[in-house]
């Protein structure tokens, strides 16, 4: 009652979509140390959580005939697994584990996020550039260590004729670094997009003629919010997986 | 209350005004949340890479070893089911081919029993059938015997009745031409 006299007041509707990704500290406050304990410490710790309960409680019976929970523990695994070794190559799968680390961390902040009143972390670019950096990091490094200079190879395209290859080779290059910077922003703009917008429909929910319509938007847009967040951590570790084919097998 | 949610308006509205229009791109919170990204990452790494996965592959792997045993075992039982069932073929066809033999011999045998049995049944109804010509032979003469014995007898009677006395050769020569005759 007090928010519509509110709004009343301010003659109009208060949108405040991007709110919900305000960095807070968590036991009062009000300067953020980088050691201090916010919502991002408590979002994450709960993805740590949920992944244990997972991968570890789930599992915990080693049952040959596995319950619901090690199912899809192992589905998982499975799932990644299978990417690492199609996408990447046999000799990726010493990569696995780190690739796993990946795929669960946004799986489980992006489904987090999805539940009313929750931060979601995967949203912040701080955390999708470290991420995709990570990635940017080890491919480059492994490239170099397994192939030496072989690697620059990436960027000499032999089967181009070869008046071609200085342009193409420049292309390449550009390419590569923008890698990081692509794979930072598609998981993190496509995340909170959608969360935005979500929070804009919330608003127009204020006006009571147009609220039903508003709450079917939200439900059609919280429905495609939920394969978002699945098909963003694939994309992520899919794209991951070939940035490594990449550094392993350099060659076009 | 409605001061209190105006105060509260007005605080939101301070700290929209002090923070820039996306908070992602407030960077005075990016070492914050760095930091406490990577302990995240470097807990959830060691909890997958040495529990988690580990036990997740032997369990699938185990299954694996299992499901291939087992598909092995049922193989194994399928190829003696199949053999046990030659064998079964194979013996019903023996006993079959044995009880054709002993058929046959039983036949034999029954056979030259009945050509015996039939033999001497005949060679029986022979010697009976000779012994009862002889017999009838026999009684056929004692018959002729006895009807010159009462001819005689008779004619004597006939001719002592007319008054004659008979001579007893002469009746007898008469009656012997007269009955061979």
């Amino acid at each position: 009652m007090a928010s519509e006299a509110h709004g009343a007041e301010e003659g109009g509707l208060v949108f405040h979509p991007m709110d919900q990704f305000i960095v807070k500290p968590l036991f009062g406050g009000d300067t953020i140390e980088w050691y201090t304990v916010t919502n991002v410490t408590l979002w994450m710790a709960l993805a740590v959580v949920g992944i244990i309960a997972m991968m570890v409680l789930g599992t915990r019976r080693r049952a040959m005939v596995p319950n619901r929970t090690q199912s899809i523990g192992e589905l998982a695994y499975g799932f990644v697994y299978k990417m690492v070794e199609d996408v990447a190559g046999k000799d990726a799968v010493k990569f696995f584990p780190y690739i796993m680390t990946l795929f669960m961390f946004i799986v489980f902040a992006n489904f987090l996020g999805l539940i009313p009143m929750s931060f979601t972390t995967t949203s912040h670019f701080a955390v999708t550039v470290v991420l995709a950096l990570l990635v940017f990091l080890t491919v480059t490094i492994v490239g170099f260590v397994k192939n030496g200079a072989g690697f620059l190879g990436l960027f000499w395209v032999s089967s181009a004729p070869l008046a071609l290859r200085p342009i193409l080779a420049i292309i390449e290059l550009i390419s590569y670094f923008v890698r990081p910077v692509s794979h930072s922003i598609r998981l993190a703009g496509n995340v909170m997009a959608g969360h935005a917008v979500i929070k804009v429909f919330a608003g127009f929910a204020a006006i009571a003629v147009v609220s039903p319509v508003s709450v079917v938007a939200i439900t059609a847009m919280y429905g495609l919010e939920v394969l978002v967040a699945f098909i963003q951590a694939y994309v992520f570790t899919i794209l991951t997986c070939v940035y490594l084919k990449d550094a392993l097998h350099p060659s076009h | 209350m409605a001061t209190e949610t105006h105060e509260a308006a007005g605080h939101a509205a301070d700290a929209a005004a002090s923070a820039p229009g996306m908070p992602q791109l407030d960077f005075s919170n990016w070492g914050n949340q760095i930091f406490w990204l990577l302990v995240t990452l470097v807990v959830i790494y060691f909890v997958l890479s040495r529990i988690a996965l580990p036990r997740i592959a032997n369990v699938l792997a185990e299954r694996q070893g299992t499901i291939t045993n087992d598909i092995a075992a049922a193989e194994e039982l399928k190829a003696k089911a199949v053999e046990a069932e030659e064998a079964y073929n194979k013996a019903l066809a023996d006993a079959r081919a044995e009880a054709q033999r002993i058929v046959a011999e039983a036949k034999a045998e029954i056979q030259v029993d009945l050509d015996a049995a039939t033999a001497k049944a005949d060679a029986e109804i022979a010697a009976k059938a000779a012994e009862s010509e002889k017999a009838i032979a026999e009684i056929r003469a004692g018959a002729l015997e006895s009807v010159k014995v009462v001819a005689t007898e008779t004619a004597a009677e006939i001719v002592a009745a007319l008054g004659g006395s008979a001579d007893d050769k002469a009746i007898a020569d008469a009656i012997g031409t007269r009955v061979k005759g």
